[in-house]
């Protein structure tokens, strides 16, 4: 069950010197292991090289963006928080930088989601699985995990030695510190989740101090188990089995994606003893078998297996054998990104149109290098139909959301007609209506909101409580960012009320800012008296 | 069932021995988290019956060690609703009414409870909307058998209408005039409140029906049928007829009348539930 202790010999026979590597890929298709199997640990080696350096920025932007964002401030005025981005659940009211949102436009969120189910789709079929490869929490937050356990026990040979070891104080020790690291990087994740959900430097006082909501605290203790549990113990068994995206993006996949491949076309026939052969007189291909990209995979996979579901495409096994390639003084690329229909081209190359087996001769020019006849990637080829359909659509969903969050009121009326009861017959025969008027000043200023009366042109108004006289209009006065609820009684004349059956209409209007909107309404009187 | 052991050709697992049509099962083994999991939710249901009521006896069950109940959990639950409202309670049972609406909060939650009280205690007669049917005052409209003002209001729902166990009842009976006047009086007399706010039948009728009025009804619902509250004779020159508006229904209720009780709640509500009601039947929109 365990992994052959690292044996890491020379190769000088191939030419430079190459660490050749006793790792085997842990999950592979020809020998899956059985679901109820104990995992077999990867211990991923570290890579270098750019596709390194650049998860490294995307790890540091994307954790900067986490941890970081509920400490920006933005100044509402007065009336409103000053957190840029806060999700007040017991106002029920999400804000965004300028953005204020109320429940009722929950719609924006909704828009978002597709947006990003959408972009999901257009970054998948362009560059593969660059989602799960570089920006998954569950990707990031494990590379954070591999960190710290790099740093306590050392890259892949100590950490294989360590593990095979019995336990000493030593071991215990390194698992201690390995672990506690670990619950405070989770604590501190579950940590930022709640700041987004209240204003972060009194709550972060709350927390110190043990007086937050009980909710804060077992929101936190909930994702630290979770970001502990997958970051640290689950790992790549988190996107195996769990995760439903590994199953979908097959759809979003086509013969014009860049996908992490192994161009077995250059690399095969490999052989550990490249100068032996050439001296024997065989063609070999460029990969000597040193094993490095299966050492630094974090899913525990052999690229050279072909592309698979395990595959997060991160392309560390690039980095890897790129570094190898340059020792050797080849060319790099023997795993690169490249798009199915290059590496059939290239593969329909060395093999002479299918009819022999891999030659890479054919792909190799006089004295060393490729031949120009082998197909690189180009990046027109990201423009084609299927990208330039999920990106109108992506961005047809983008701009009617920008149009109606441009458009969007910011003062509302809503009316309920009093149902019990449906009419009221006062003593000297006029009818009056009952009405519940939400008005909703969505901003967070104060206004004085003007409610009138559209039509039904004999009726009179009041609103309860407001100690105004029965006109058609008056003015109500709203506190910020919040909703009123007025009572209006609508009174109709005795000899008036034929005009029961016209449309009449509440309108409610800003005159400062010139909004308005209006709600219509209905006027019921007695049966027989029109 | 040993004999039975068969091991699948494709998978080399052992199957259950048993064969449905040519089908056999694998015998694999569970998942070991699966397993665990089991015998974690076994683990969990031995605490869980202990601490928590759960086994059926012959005549009860076991309570469990924390002593839950889902009872007592209501009572808790409604004993700090009431414990939250008391003191909203204890200040509308103190102040005098037109503090209460003066007071924002007050008003508002005497309005709220006053209209949950209304439903369990009033709507049997006066309707959910309080807007009332025959014989039972509609509260939304402006016209007050008692007076609409905030006290008269108060005072009635206290002490109800033609209530015998309460001294302080509004108290006002019409006379049977079935006994007094002559059919034909009768008759003149309704055709007479008819043309208060309409059309009589027959003018000479209602003509010779201002006397008999004069004589008879003037001295409680007034000269021009305005009413009193302080004998709740209603109001005759108004839109509003609680027992109905046609010449017959105007001359039977002279004949015979027919007289509304509603019983005094002061005793059996208390005063904060009382004022609170009276609140909320203020608010209705007839409020004086």
């Amino acid at each position: 069950m365990t992994l052959a202790t690292e044996t890491a010999a020379s190769n000088t026979a191939s030419g430079g010197a190459v660490e050749r590597i006793d790792a085997e890929a842990v999950n592979t298709a020809g020998k899956r292991q059985p679901l109820y199997a104990p995992r077999k640990k990867i211990f991923p080696k570290r890579a270098s090289g750019q596709f390194r350096r650049f998860k490294w920025l995307i790890m540091f932007v994307t954790l900067g963006i986490y941890y970081l964002t509920p400490w920006l401030r933005w100044d509402r005025g007065p009336y409103a928080p000053d957190q840029a981005v806060l999700i007040d659940l017991a106002n029920r009211r999400f804000y965004f930088f300028f953005i204020e949102i109320w429940p009722q436009e929950f719609f924006y969120i909704a828009g978002l989601l597709v947006m990003a189910g959408i972009g999901l789709f257009l970054i998948t079929s362009t560059v593969g699985r660059a989602w799960c490869g570089y920006t998954c929490p569950q990707t990031v937050w494990v590379d954070l995990f591999l960190v710290v356990e790099r740093a306590i026990e050392g890259d892949r040979n100590a950490r294989i030695k360590l593990d095979a070891a019995p336990f000493t104080a030593n071991k215990l020790a390194r698992r201690t510190v390995k672990h506690l690291i670990w619950v405070l990087i989770a604590v501190a994740t579950g940590g930022a989740w709640v700041f987004y959900f209240a204003d972060a430097p009194s709550l972060l006082i709350d927390l110190a101090t043990g007086e937050a909501a009980p909710v804060a605290y077992m929101t936190i203790a909930v994702l630290t188990a979770t970001t502990y549990l997958f970051g640290g113990l689950m790992r790549e068994q988190v996107c195996t089995y769990m995760c439903p995206w590994p199953r979908i993006q097959a759809a979003m996949l086509d013969e014009n994606s860049l996908t992490v491949t192994y161009n077995d076309w250059r690399g095969e026939p490999r052989s550990r003893h490249a100068k032996k052969a050439a001296a024997e007189g065989r063609t070999v291909g460029d990969c000597v078998d040193c094993n490095a990209c299966v050492a630094v995979c974090p899913m525990g996979i052999d690229i050279r297996d072909g592309q698979q579901l395990e595959c997060i495409t991160c392309a560390l096994c690039i980095d890897a054998c790129d570094g190898v390639m340059d020792k050797l003084g080849r060319e790099r690329g023997l795993i690169s990104y490249a798009t199915l229909s290059d590496y059939n081209a290239n593969m329909a190359l060395a093999t002479a149109g299918g009819t022999e087996t891999i030659n890479p001769d054919r792909v190799r020019r006089e004295g060393g290098g490729l031949s120009e006849k082998v197909a690189h990637f180009h990046w027109r080829k990201i423009f084609r139909l299927r990208t330039f359909v999920y990106f109108g659509a992506w961005s047809l969903v983008g701009l009617v959301m920008l149009y109606a969050l441009l458009t969007r009121d910011r003062l509302e009326v809503n009316v309920l007609h009093d149902r019990n009861p449906q009419y009221v017959l006062l003593s000297d025969g006029s009818v009056r209506n009952g009405y519940t008027v939400k008005l909703l000043n969505m901003i967070p200023e104060p206004r004085v909101i003007l409610v009138s009366l559209e039509g039904l042109t004999s009726a009179t108004m009041n609103v309860v409580g407001l100690d105004q006289p029965d006109d058609r209009s008056a003015a109500v006065p709203v506190e910020p960012d919040r909703l009123r609820e007025v009572r209006i009684f609508v009174t109709l004349p005795a000899d008036r009320l034929s005009e029961a059956g016209t449309s009449f209409r509440f309108v409610v209007e800003d005159k400062a800012s010139f909004e308005s909107d209006v709600y219509r309404a209905s006027f019921n009187i007695p049966e027989g008296s029109r | 069932m040993s004999e039975n052991k068969h091991i699948d050709e494709v998978s080399g697992v052992s199957t259950t021995g048993h064969e449905w049509d040519g089908i056999r099962e694998l015998d694999n083994p569970m998942p070991r988290w699966w397993v665990w999991t089991f015998y974690a939710t076994i683990v969990w249901s031995i605490g869980y019956t202990i601490a928590y009521p759960a086994w059926p006896l012959i005549s009860d069950a076991t309570k469990g060690v924390l002593g839950y109940s889902s009872r007592q959990e209501l009572t808790t639950t409604m004993d700090a609703v009431s414990a939250e409202q008391a003191d909203l309670r204890a200040a509308i049972a103190e102040k005098p009414l037109d503090e209460i609406l003066a007071d924002e909060t007050l008003r508002r939650f005497a309005t709220a409870a006053g209209d949950a009280a209304f439903k369990v205690n009033c709507s049997q007669c006066h309707g959910s909307g309080a807007q009332g049917s025959a014989g039972y005052p509609n509260l939304n409209d402006d016209d007050w058998l008692w007076g609409g003002d905030i006290e008269a209001i108060h005072q009635t729902i206290a002490h109800g209408v033609r209530f015998d166990g309460d001294d302080d009842t509004r108290f006002g009976e019409m006379p049977a005039f079935g006994d007094i006047l002559s059919g034909e009086e009768i008759r003149q007399v309704a055709a007479h409140v008819v043309s208060f706010t309409g059309t009589p039948s027959d003018p000479a009728l209602a003509e010779a029906g201002a006397q008999v009025y004069a004589d008879n009804c003037a001295s409680c619902h007034g000269d021009a049928g305005e009413g009193d509250v302080t004998f709740g004779a209603p109001n005759l020159a108004d839109a509003i007829w609680l027992y109905g508006s046609s010449e017959a229904q105007i001359a039977a209720q002279v004949r015979q009348p027919r007289h509304g009780v509603m019983p005094a709640w002061q005793e059996r509500l208390g005063d904060s539930t009382v004022k609170q009601l009276s609140v909320y039947v203020y608010s209705l929109g007839g409020g004086e």
